[in-house]
């Protein structure tokens, strides 16, 4: 025990550098599909060359530092970002084959097929009804009243919100917690039987308690849902999802299992990130 | 392997604190046991006296190294690496603690010994396997002290030399107790030592084992070495037959 000091490979994050996604960013059969996605703000370019699959039935996290375009991939998945005028996005993206940019595709129905939960609760300043039963309504989902009664009922179920606000359905949406707030949105998302379910950090706005309750409820969802979750929490990375994807500056370094990523990644920027060293 | 460049400097203290632990006790765990074997072949009761009293030091050693490890998964959760560096050294400074342990028991026979001041003519077979044991011990604490899973791979294995040792230590001391009976008791000591000296080459390999897991990630106990050495060692065995062809 004369050495004392380890071997220390010095290591500068500017060189490290990023060639391609490590680890498995494919999947057999996937649910969506990214195929050389590049997103551009007017000049700049946000996102280079991603490459990626969602399973049908998991749940994906993708983390990493701000800036590094992972909200910005998430929102390319249902066309949010259509509604920046500057966004241009290319490459090939897929659900269930179907290409979600074509011509044909109509950015509503897709919207439908692709829920999104936000990271501060946005309800309707309507009744907490209402807020559910807007989608179905929209897309004409139920036919009267007593079906569009099911549909809020059933979707206030899968929120694990309807023991809390059965008697007050006729209140405003406003008026509830910050977490039942979210998981109202959650069933308004739900409400229009949508096939994948987009979270920008769900949770960021939320106490432990609260935060518990929405990641209990991912698990239940993920067994009709695809769920791809955009979260500032490792810990909730790694608790909820059973992939890990890690951006940096606009690239996709790493996607592997979960367990993998936090007990042994493959990308050093991956390791700093997740350690909390520099990088 | 590096521990610090965290964003909180105060984490890489508490990880350079545990990490020093470990190699301050693993300093004692050595002493321990060259001191336990010196008292074997000098015959020195003072000394077979000062290293049963010093375990309960190693002992306590190991609980508040534990106790800092809880601490730092229950505040830090850590990840990769770092988990892999706590989860590690968990184990390691267990498998001290059991040196520790044997080193014990040699210094216990050793007291015993000392009284006849023999070791019934086998004390240059106990020399030769001690000498083996040690450099093992002192081998693979510097494995872990550097973080070097390259070292710690060609510390595994070495307990094939130790099995030889021990066989013929064995098989020298069945034929002194068939000489003479009135042996028995002196050689089944020297035999007990010798069991000793092997287990802590075990307890030594398994700290190798745990450095590799450190370093790579991989978990190889229970594993053939060719298997560890193909699959996470590749450039080692490369290197191997260059030097067979140059040769």
């Amino acid at each position: 025990m004369t050495e004392l000091k380890p071997d220390i490979e010095k290591r500068s994050e500017f060189d490290i550098e990023i060639n391609g996604t490590v680890g498995k960013p494919f999947v057999d059969n996937p649910k969506m599909s990214s195929r050389n996605c590049d997103v551009f703000y007017g000049d700049k370019q946000a996102i280079f060359d991603v490459n990626l699959d969602i399973a049908n039935n998991e749940i994906i996290a993708m983390i990493g530092p701000s800036g590094c375009g992972k909200s910005t991939y998430l929102r390319v998945l249902n066309r949010m970002n259509d509604t920046i005028p500057i966004c241009k996005v290319t490459g090939e993206h897929t659900l269930d084959g179907e290409d979600i940019y074509g011509k044909k595709q109509d950015p509503v129905l897709l919207r439908a097929r692709v829920g999104m939960v936000f990271q501060k609760p946005n309800p309707f300043p309507k009744s907490i009804y209402d807020n559910v039963a807007y989608g179905a309504r929209l897309h004409g989902l139920a036919s009267n009243r007593s079906e569009l009664d099911d549909v809020v009922e059933s979707s206030l179920i899968k929120a694990g919100l309807f023991k809390e606000v059965k008697d007050d359905l006729n209140k405003p949406g406003t008026g509830l917690s910050g977490g039942q707030q979210q998981r109202l949105c959650i069933a308004r998302a739900i409400a229009v039987d949508p096939e994948v379910i987009l979270m920008d950090e769900p949770t960021s706005a939320l106490d432990p308690i609260a935060t518990a309750l929405i990641e209990e409820l991912m698990d239940e969802l993920k067994e009709n849902y695809t769920i791809a979750i955009v979260t500032h929490s490792m810990q909730q990375a790694a608790r909820v999802s059973q992939r890990t994807a890690y951006f940096h500056l606009g690239k996709l370094v790493e996607v592997n299992e979960t367990d993998k990523v936090f007990t042994n990644p493959e990308h050093q920027l991956t390791e700093n990130y997740i350690t909390g060293r520099f990088g | 392997m590096e521990l610090g460049q965290h964003i909180s400097q105060r984490y890489n203290e508490e990880l350079e604190d545990i990490r020093s632990k470990v190699l301050k006790m693993g300093g004692m765990v050595e002493l321990q046991a060259e001191n336990a074997v010196k008292s074997l072949l000098s015959h020195d009761r003072g000394l077979a006296k000062e290293v049963a009293t010093t375990d309960s030091k190693i002992n306590a050693m190991e609980m508040e190294i534990d106790e800092d490890c809880i601490r730092v998964i229950a505040r830090r959760q850590p990840t990769a690496r770092d988990l892999r560096l706590v989860i590690a050294v968990s184990k390691v400074i267990t498998d001290l603690e059991r040196i520790g342990d044997e080193a014990e028991k040699i210094a216990l026979y050793s007291k015993k010994l000392a009284k006849k001041k023999t070791t019934i003519g086998m004390h240059a077979d106990l020399t030769h396997l001690s000498e083996l044991v040690l450099n093992i011990l002192h081998d693979s604490l510097d494995a872990f002290a550097r973080m070097d899973a390259d070292q710690a791979v060609k510390i595994l294995g070495s307990d094939k030399q130790v099995n030889v040792e021990f066989d013929n230590l064995s098989r020298l001391s069945i034929t002194f107790m068939m000489e003479d009976p009135r042996q028995i008791k002196g050689t089944l000591r020297v035999n007990w030592c010798a069991r000793s000296l092997e287990r802590i080459a075990e307890h030594a390999q398994n700290i190798c084992e745990y450095v590799i897991f450190l370093v790579k990630g991989k978990d190889v106990r229970h594993t053939s070495l060719e298997h560890i050495r193909s699959k996470y060692f590749p450039h080692d065995l490369d290197e191997e037959t260059e030097e067979n062809q140059a040769g």
